[in-house]
Order: C-alpha cells, then structure tokens, then sequence
C-alpha cells in the first residue's frame, strides 16, 4: 500500500471517528426525555436533509454530470413512486438508477 | 460480551423489506470503481470502507486524493461533511444507554453511526428491550458495514465494466432511498420542520460557504424547528 494513500485513509477515518466519539461522550449527560435531546433530534434530522439538497442540488462527483433537469425529474417521480406505492422505499430506490441511467444516456 | 439473539436481530434487519441494503450497496458499489479509477489497490479500498464507513468522507478523500489535497486539508474537509455524525449519535446513544453494558462497548459501537443503520434503530429501538439494544444497535451496524465492505470489492473488481451512464445510475439510488426515509420520518411538527427548513437552510447557506453549509444551514433549521414546534406544543 503506497504510505500516501494509508495517511489519507487514517486522516479521513480519525477526522470521521471524532464525530461519533464526542457524540457518545455528550450522550453520557443527555437524557432521553430531556428537550436537549429533543433538540439534538431535530438537529440531526435538519443536518441530513441539508446534506441530501447539497447531494441533489449541488452534488459532487458522477452526479455532478447530470443536469438539474434531469436530476430534478428522476427526484419528483421517485417520489411520485413512493406515495403510490405505499411508502415502500425498494420501488423508487430500484426505479431511480434506471431511470438515471437512461436519462443520462438518451438526452 | 454481546447477547446473541439480540445482535443476530439486528443483524437479519438487513434482509427487511425496507432496508438500505440497495441503496448502500449501489453507493459502496460506485466508490470500489471510483477508488479503482483513482489508484488505490484493493486492500486499500476494503480498508478505506472499515475504517471509515462513511460516504460522503469517502467521496472527499477520493477527490483530494485527486487534486493532491494535503493531509490537514483532507483531515478538516472530511471532519466538516462528517459533523452531522455528531447530532446523530447524541439523538441516538441516549437512547441505547443501560447500566449493565461497559462504557468502552458505546465508544466502539458508535463506528456504525453512518445514516442507513441509524435510520434502521430509530424505526425499531421501541420493540428492543433497553437492556439489549446495544447488542441489536451492533448488529445492525455489522450488517450494514458488512454490505458496504462487500460492495467496494465489488465495485472495485468491476470498475472496467462501469460506463459514465451506470456510475451516475448508481449515485442516485442513495439519495434518493434517504429522500423517502426522512419524507416518511415526518411525524410530527417538529420532524416535518426540520426536514423542510434543513433542506432550505441547507440551499441558502450553500451560497455563503459550500463548505459549511450543512452544518450552519442544519444547525439553524435544527434549532429553529424545536423551537417552532415547543411552541406548538405549549
């Protein structure tokens, strides 16, 4: 393994492993019935819904070369599937890269 | 030690219905082939996968790798997209908390933190008595780690048979699969809040700083929706 790539895989779980190490450290004093948790809840859900607009609307890598158009038809439809189809997550999951994938190839 | 019949529960979560296993292995799947691409060797990859678990992480360090980033930018640009990891496992570990479990077995299981297995817990922590939950929290994160593992080598061993078209197929399968969980997470006032203002914070502080937005733009959503929905409540 070339030392680089090492150093940068340690670098990069270490940087990702502090996160969860002080989370546990902070769960210690936190109470489950306490609006602190509430808080830390509401937290956690607005920082991945920030995180899926920044993958879908200004996303890095693969995606990056698909237009907004394009990403934007396969969102709405995929959701479109899940309502109608109960709330299943496999149905949209499945369709989305096909679909994806054609869009991105076709137009 | 771990009670068997809990861990092996959360295990099996994995073969749900409604599991991330698709959306983790099509994601896992397509950084095996990037991480190909870029020049990494297959322990590597595999190692990279174990010690991180952590997409988003995983894709920066790709792209450092790339443009040659130094290791404290690498360090700081992962620990950045990473922090959402923090909230996540303080609404979670609280949770999971039993006097009778040691304290080093918290500060190991919280490497399974990543998005798919803590979606999975806080869907079923309630049917899991508290004493056991954390040997279910590490079964399901072995499940999940195990399927991210076993996707890179794939993703790997079959990058030269991955087109542009496939690889951006496979990027959106994530995504789209968290879209459906946390559109289906909106229960109550507080939820339905922090989703939609995450998501225009998060577009709003995009435009200020691409490197801090989600966590400024989930910080104020975050606390703007316990606020808003405290005050319903009263």
């Amino acid at each position: 393994m070339s030392i680089n790539i090492v150093l940068a895989i340690l670098a990069t779980s270490s940087a990702t492993y502090i996160s969860r190490f002080f989370g546990v450290i902070t769960s210690n004093k936190v109470k489950e019935t306490s609006k602190i948790f509430k808080w830390f809840n509401c937290l956690a859900y607005s920082t991945l819904s920030a995180l899926l607009v920044r993958i879908i609307i200004f996303p890095a890598g693969a995606l990056s070369e698909v237009g907004y158009l394009i990403r934007a038809t396969v969102v709405l439809f995929c959701l479109f599937i899940f309502f109608i189809s109960k709330r299943n997550f496999v149905y949209p999951t499945v369709i989305s890269a096909i679909i994806m994938t054609l869009l991105s190839e076709y137009l | 030690m771990i009670n068997t019949k809990y861990f092996l529960k959360g295990f099996f979560c994995i073969k749900d219905l409604n599991s991330p296993a698709i959306a983790l292995a099509a994601s896992f799947i397509a950084i095996g082939a990037l991480f190909k691409n870029i020049g990494l060797n297959i322990q590597e990859s595999v190692f990279s996968t174990f010690l991180t678990y952590a997409l988003p992480g995983s894709l920066i360090m790709a792209e450092s790798l790339m443009v040659g980033a130094s290791l404290l930018n690498i360090f700081l640009a992962v620990w950045l997209v990473n922090a959402r990891l923090y909230p996540m496992t303080v609404s979670l570990f609280p949770l999971l908390m039993h006097k009778s479990q040691p304290k080093l077995k918290y500060y190991l299981a919280c490497h399974f933190i990543a998005v798919s297995a803590w979606l999975i817990m806080k869907e079923n922590y309630k049917s899991v008595k508290r004493k056991y939950r954390l040997d279910y929290w590490i079964g399901v994160g072995a499940a999940n780690l195990l399927v991210a593992i076993s996707a890179t080598a794939f993703g790997f061993f079959i990058a030269d048979h991955l087109n542009k078209d496939m690889m951006v197929g496979l990027a959106i399968v994530n995504p789209i699969y968290f879209l459906c969980v946390m559109v289906n997470a909106m229960k109550n006032i507080q939820m339905i809040l922090a989703v939609i203002l995450g998501a225009i914070f998060g577009i709003l502080f995009y435009f200020i700083s691409p490197e801090w937005c989600i966590l400024f733009g989930g910080f104020t959503a975050g606390t703007l929706a316990f606020y808003m929905g405290e005050l319903n409540v009263n």
